[in-house]
């Protein structure tokens, strides 16, 4: 039981870690790294670290992933939809 | 494929298959600790009357690493502020979020304190305390910022709340000086394990810690924020 | 150590050296400056689950003590924990420092590319580009330079 946890959370992680490297678009590219920090939070579970996996899951997968979308916003990655535009 | 990615691949490769032989070593038992571990599972229910013991290693026995890693968010947080610089009055601000995201922030802020407040007070019974709080915290008085950009966090105040949560740290690590003779050692008697008001002073250290990474996140989101935006 | 924990800890070590491996490649070979910290981000989640993989031990259970008593069962190491802990916080903030100085960089030259970055930064100072590196050229040098910069 506890060796398909680990085994199907790593492989979401690495899978997702792949998509954070190779993914065009950085938008996606924030959400795939944001899946990286919860599987790795459920594999801390796992292994036995509940401190560890909450501080994971909401600093790692919560106030990351808003840093990372806040600079892409800032820097013109990610525009904006407006009324204007449309 | 260039040059660069080439080298890049073998240099992983290389590396890759050194770390692989080092797997040969790590199943050795207690290879970091030599086991410290074991002593301070054995003793730290009895010493510092924590019943979750990542915290007495935390606040009591690496006590002073937690200072030394508060100072460097600190030390970040300060200089990305410094980077970011003050924005300009006249910048244009982002537009409003939508319906759902006002009533929600209005909806989620208490949760999210009373959710933040009660992970950080129990720190030392359950699994969280003052990191995984303080950044709840700071999730909480971010969402309303999100949600109606054009009204600003106040940066004097959230100043105002760490250095007075640095200076509490310090201040209990002191008496812990002057009065047990060892700085930050834990005050006030252990307490019954398992009560809310037990562990002696370490509630108070990671109530000062909690308050002190929610103000310090809460400030850095709010400056990635207000930097404006040229699109 | 039996059979499913001994896989236990080969599965997440593969992980955990993967994470490792994935993040010094992206920050080898990208040149987008966000995709480098990308790499950064995850060559940290690859080294806390590094480090938490050594505490653990077959059959143990969290530190944290029921009603207040010992558990019969044994305990998994709790200082990898406490150090981890410490790591991930820390590495937030580095991280949002890191892309602080992203933004800045947008704003004063407009690319995120480290090789157009390079050219601009020594068009601007004056300086030549060797490797990739502006490097500034001393009238007075041991003649190191000139070798360096004339190779074809």
């Amino acid at each position: 039981m506890l060796v398909w946890v680990v085994l199907i959370s790593v492989v979401v992680m690495l899978v997702a870690a792949v998509a954070v490297l190779f993914l065009k678009d950085f938008l996606a590219v924030t959400a795939a790294a944001s899946v990286v920090s919860l599987a790795l939070s459920v594999l801390f579970v796992a292994l036995q670290a509940p401190d560890v996996a909450l501080a994971e899951a909401a600093v790692g997968a919560g106030v990351s992933s808003v840093i990372f979308a806040l600079t892409l916003r800032r820097v013109g990655l990610w525009k904006l939809e407006t009324k204007k535009d449309k | 494929m260039n040059f660069r990615e080439i080298s890049g691949l073998i240099f992983i490769v290389g590396l890759g298959l050194l770390l692989f032989a080092l797997l040969k070593i790590l199943f050795v038992e207690q290879l970091v600790t030599g086991g410290i571990g074991a002593n301070i599972l054995a003793t730290a229910p009895e010493e510092v009357g924590t019943a979750n013991i990542v915290t007495s290693v935390l606040l009591a026995y690496r006590g002073l690493d937690t200072l030394g890693e508060l100072t460097i968010l600190f030390v970040a947080a300060t200089a990305a502020g410094l980077v970011l610089g003050q924005r300009s009055s006249d910048a244009k601000h982002d537009p409003d979020a939508g319906f759902i995201l006002h009533s929600a922030a209005d909806v989620l802020f208490p949760f999210l304190i009373l959710l933040g407040a009660y992970i950080i007070l129990h720190g030392h019974l359950t699994p969280g305390g003052g990191f995984q709080g303080g950044a709840i915290l700071a999730a909480a008085f971010f969402i309303p910022i999100l949600a109606s950009p054009a009204s600003p966090l106040n940066h004097r105040v959230s100043s105002a709340i760490e250095g007075f949560a640095g200076a509490a740290f310090i201040l209990i690590g002191l008496f812990g000086l002057f009065g047990k003779g060892d700085f930050l050692a834990p005050l006030f008697g252990t307490g019954e394990v398992g009560n809310l008001f037990s562990a002696g002073s370490l509630p108070l250290l990671y109530l000062a810690v909690g308050l002190k990474v929610g103000a310090e996140l809460a400030g850095l989101l709010a400056h990635l924020h207000e930097t404006e935006a040229n699109d | 150590m039996t059979e499913e924990t001994t896989l236990v800890d080969f599965i997440s070590y593969v992980g955990a050296i993967s994470l490792i491996l994935l993040g010094i490649f992206a920050m080898v070979t990208f040149r987008h400056l966000i995709r480098i910290i990308f790499g950064l981000m995850l060559l940290e989640a690859g080294v806390n689950l590094f480090l938490i993989t050594i505490g653990y031990r077959g059959g143990a259970v969290a530190p944290i003590l029921v009603n207040g008593e010992l558990p019969t069962a044994a305990m998994v190491d709790p200082i990898p924990q406490a150090l981890v802990l410490t790591a991930i916080v820390i590495g937030v903030g580095v991280q949002a420092l890191a892309l602080a100085l992203v933004i800045k960089t947008y704003k004063a030259y407009g690319t995120l590319d480290t090789q157009i970055l390079a050219q601009k930064i020594a068009e601007e100072t004056g300086t030549k580009l060797i490797d990739g590196i502006p490097t500034p050229i001393s009238d007075t040098g041991t003649g190191l330079e000139e070798s360096l910069s004339t190779k074809p």
